[in-house]
């Protein structure tokens, strides 16, 4: 492959809200940054969810996604970041601490980077319709939530008139309320746990519209000749099996698979990168930094996010984490301290923390609980919450002295008050 | 004496705080549970005139995007939004189109303007 090579301090792959917010904020620090992303624009998934709610931590007021996108593209071309859209990276390489290559291809054509640092911000990919279990016919009509936000958001296209939805997470939600205000008969949402899988003020939008609910549901089979006809739908017990003469079928032409994301990382495992099974995105310290020096990541490629605003702070922090990088040939600390998971506690991020700085921590639990104590008990800390819900990822900030405190590990559990 | 207790979730911010209201005979008599005036505000709002900020989107002529996603600048009375999302089906506009820039002012005569949310360039 004849190719033209390239050389960067940082390059950033993704060109999403982590990539942009990476990106801008190490040209700050005046690094020499490279963007990519593989999209016909810069924004990543922001520019079709054109509702509201996006950037009220980060910018302090009320966003849709193309708004805050945009106002982040802006700093992109203000900073002359450089940048290639339509630009497919084709795998990483890791010579030593500071010397990697980045390859990709581009309409201009095919590349090799020379780069000291990576930000890896690829983002996540949704569960599809045979990983959740559903059989019958392969007819048209199946789309994932995703899938239909770009039909309608960016195409101005309707994907179908009767919709029954997979999944009560945000993005299902979200595209639950599209369906509806453009004249679509939603007819249900199907949830397979007990409690819905949404932020709270997303889970209104189906008293908003009349939408039915169910929760302890999956559905299980599709039938239909050329498009989508019915759908069978069956009740599951607390252990998710299900529950023989409960089955039900629901008529209609379109279903919507919202059934949770998975973090992209395959060009970091092709390289050996530690994967944490709990969020599917990579095992990282404090400034995280992966188990390959040098390759920091943030978004939706580290773990699944509720908010756009922590993913643009995740940006940051991964260039933060590159500019000392470059800076002092690697990240040093003497001994780092394991975030381990304890009581009700699903996924814990940063995994290892240094105790040099302040940092957040993101923290999902396994199922709800009320009028809880989040307890450190390592580091005497305790954060009294009145509810704790798996749909709603908690941020709490520990300072380095608090840090400093602990031996070799930190526990996070929660126990009832 | 006819007393109604609503609940629900406040969707001013992230925090979604648990908002109870009781109504006795038609009038508000106890609110409980928002963290912020704007949640009480919202509460209130809520039981009498519930609004909704509408986003939606519109064709565009000969941009490098087929369409172009906006917003009311304000939330507009729920019962109004089927009435204006018909009247964004039909219209079409020409780009470029810059974020910002208002497509209709107070359209059905409701106090809000349609903006847009996304930049399209000529193609």
């Amino acid at each position: 492959m004849n190719s033209t090579m390239l050389q960067y301090d940082v390059v950033v792959i993704g060109g999403g809200p982590a990539g942009l917010a990476a990106a801008v904020k190490a040209r700050e620090y005046g690094l020499n940054v490279l963007l990519l992303d593989e999209n016909d624009y810069l924004g990543g998934i922001l520019p079709q969810c054109i509702h509201p709610g996006f950037g009220i931590h980060y910018f302090r007021e009320e966003l849709t996604g193309p708004e805050f996108s945009h106002r982040f593209v802006q700093r992109v071309k203000d900073l002359k970041i450089d940048y290639f859209v339509k630009a497919r990276v084709l795998e990483i390489k890791n010579y030593s601490d500071l010397e990697k290559i980045v390859v990709f291809t581009s309409p201009e054509g095919a590349f090799e980077v020379w780069t000291k640092a990576i930000i890896y911000a690829t983002g996540a990919r949704e569960r599809h319709a045979f990983e959740i279990g559903i059989v019958g016919d392969r007819v048209a009509g199946i789309y994932t939530a995703g899938e239909a936000q770009t039909l309608m958001d960016i195409y101005g296209v309707m994907p179908g008139k009767e919709v029954v939805i997979v999944g009560s997470g945000d993005v299902g939600l979200i595209m639950a309320r599209r369906f509806a205000l453009e004249g679509a008969k939603v007819k249900a949402v199907i949830e397979l746990m007990p409690y819905p899988g949404g932020l709270a003020r997303n889970v209104m939008i189906l008293r908003d519209f009349n939408i039915p609910l169910y929760l302890s549901h999956k559905v299980v089979e599709v039938r239909g000749k050329k498009r989508v006809e019915k759908v069978k739908v069956v009740k599951v017990d607390e252990n998710l099996r299900e529950i023989p003469g409960t089955e039900f079928w629901i008529e209609c032409d379109t279903i919507i698979i919202s059934a949770g994301l998975i973090p992209q990382v395959k060009l970091l495992t092709d390289i050996g990168v530690e994967i944490d099974p709990a969020t599917g995105g990579p095992v990282v310290n404090d400034l995280l930094e992966t188990t390959v020096p040098g390759i920091f990541v943030a978004g939706n490629s580290l773990l699944i996010n509720d908010l756009v605003d922590y993913v643009a702070e995740q940006g940051e922090l991964a260039a933060y984490g590159a500019k000392l990088f470059i800076e002092n040939g690697g990240i040093p600390a003497e001994k780092w301290i394991k975030l381990e998971k304890g009581n009700n506690i699903r996924l814990a991020v940063p995994h290892y923390l240094s105790g040099k700085r302040d940092v957040y921590i993101y923290v999902r639990v396994k199922k709800p609980m009320e009028n809880v104590v989040l307890n450190f008990p390592e580091i005497d800390k305790k954060i009294r919450l009145p509810v704790v819900r798996p749909a709603e990822m908690l941020r709490i900030r520990l300072r380095k002295e608090e840090i400093a405190k602990a031996k070799d590990k930190i526990t996070i559990e929660v126990i009832q008050q | 004496m006819t007393v109604e207790v609503y609940k629900f979730t406040c969707i001013i911010c992230p925090l979604s705080c648990d908002i109870e209201v009781k109504v006795e005979n038609g009038e508000i008599k106890e609110i409980k549970g928002y963290t912020c005036p704007r949640g009480k505000e919202w509460a209130i709002e809520e039981i009498t005139n519930p609004k909704r900020v509408v986003m939606s989107v519109i064709k565009v002529k000969n941009g490098n995007m087929p369409t172009v996603s906006v917003k009311t600048d304000k939330p507009i009375p729920k019962t109004k939004i089927p009435e204006l999302m018909k009247l964004l089906a039909e219209i079409e506009v020409e780009a470029p189109i810059k974020v910002g820039q208002i497509i209709l002012e107070n359209p059905l005569g409701l106090d809000t303007k349609i903006v847009a949310t996304r930049e399209v360039e000529k193609a």
